[in-house]
């Protein structure tokens, strides 16, 4: 995209016509508007995220973590999705935490967040110390994802395993009924 | 009406049982340290079989769950090379497995396998867990994972589970090198002081 604007701008002052500027100048706007419409991500040591995980409010919080690279958390991520949309005037919260790479937040985290529209809130955890963090999320998280954390300032229950619609449902009622 | 309720009986049982299949999360067992690890037959990428017990004169093996797809285990290449470059001739070989199923994750068949260790120059064996037999006894859940194992009369004991190092970003902000520190402490007869760590990364896909 960078080069084809390039060109066409070069194109545009060597030809010095009105209709190759009008163009490159028509990209160059179509460029600004995209890296405006771009979502800005909230990036959280595992001290910034511990606080969304221990919130002792009257929400129930289903925290989910995943990565754009990592296939079953893909697969499952429209039923979260869902849940947030059926769920969000029920006391309930969809927390979406991305372990994605920094160097992949532009390439990849952001187009996948635009691409499929998420509306639950991201997080994005950047912490190499993981070997201090994943216990604290739970001690028996060895840090394969997707896991997900249920909880409100009654109940919490941390699920080493993918889910579809139904069996998410499920659990999140044993939070709210 | 006696066949009814064997009837009833059966449906109840079937459900009882899908509802617990459903609400049931997968527990995998595997090692823990000291338990001893199983030997294996598994294809390499040069089409030879490799066992443990073919190893002669080794005090141990780094066995590293690994593969071409995960940004984890691709984030570590270099490393595992560099271990197994630095250890082989300390008696401590780097031994790699790749455990997901290349139906579903077709960047990992053979043939890619092969085409990795080859354009990366892996100096260690890439063995393909054929049939997914071997990571569920060993209680791999995620790439990479480091098994280290420590040669003994009784087999080969489990003295090491988990991460390589402490910073998978950037490798010049390595606080403790893990598998280093452990096989060190090995050799050494010490104990190995963070025999069990935690790192986030890809699930083994079965």
């Amino acid at each position: 995209m960078k080069l084809l604007l390039i060109f066409l701008i070069l194109l545009g002052v060597s030809c010095k016509t009105d209709k190759h500027d009008e163009v490159a100048l028509k990209l160059l706007t179509v460029e600004k508007t995209q890296s405006i419409d771009v979502p800005s991500l909230e990036i959280l040591n595992y001290a910034g995220l511990e606080p969304y995980l221990s919130k002792e409010d009257s929400l129930t919080y289903v925290v989910n973590f995943w990565a754009t690279w990592c296939a079953p958390c893909v697969k499952e991520l429209p039923h979260f999705e869902k849940l947030n949309n059926q769920y969000k005037n029920q006391n309930v919260e969809v927390l979406l935490v991305s372990l994605d790479f920094p160097s992949q937040y532009d390439k990849k985290l952001k187009p996948f967040i635009e691409k499929h529209q998420l509306k639950s809130k991201i997080l994005v955890l950047d912490d190499v110390d993981q070997n201090s963090w994943i216990p604290k999320v739970d001690s028996n998280w060895d840090g394969a994802i997707p896991v997900t954390l249920i909880y409100n300032k009654r109940k919490r229950q941390f699920y080493d395993r993918t889910f579809d619609y139904v069996e998410l449902e499920n659990e999140l009622k044993q939070f709210i009924n | 009406m006696r066949f009814n309720k064997i009837i009833m009986l059966v449906i109840t049982a079937f459900l009882l049982s899908a509802f617990t299949n459903v609400n049931t999360p997968t527990v995998i067992q595997g090692y823990d340290i000291g338990d001893i690890a199983t030997d294996f037959s598994l294809r390499n990428i040069d089409g030879q079989m490799v066992t443990l017990a073919d190893y002669e004169n080794v005090k141990g093996f780094i066995i590293i769950f690994t593969c071409n797809t995960c940004p984890y285990a691709v984030q570590y290449e270099d490393r595992i090379i560099a271990l197994n470059n630095k250890y082989v001739d300390q008696g401590f070989p780097v031994i790699a497995i790749m455990p997901n199923n290349p139906i579903i994750k077709t960047g990992d068949n053979p043939k890619a396998m092969k085409a990795r260790a080859t354009s990366k120059g892996f100096t260690f064996p890439y063995l393909f867990d054929e049939g997914q037999k071997i990571y569920p006894q060993y209680g791999a859940t995620k790439t990479p994972q480091v098994y280290l194992l420590e040669k003994t009369n009784e087999g080969n004991i489990v003295r090491y589970i988990g991460a390589i190092d402490d910073n998978y970003k950037d490798v010049k902000l390595v606080n403790t090198k893990y598998v280093e520190e452990a096989i060190e402490a090995l050799k050494n007869g010490n104990t190995i002081e963070e025999s069990k760590t935690r790192t986030i990364g890809c699930s083994i896909k079965s």
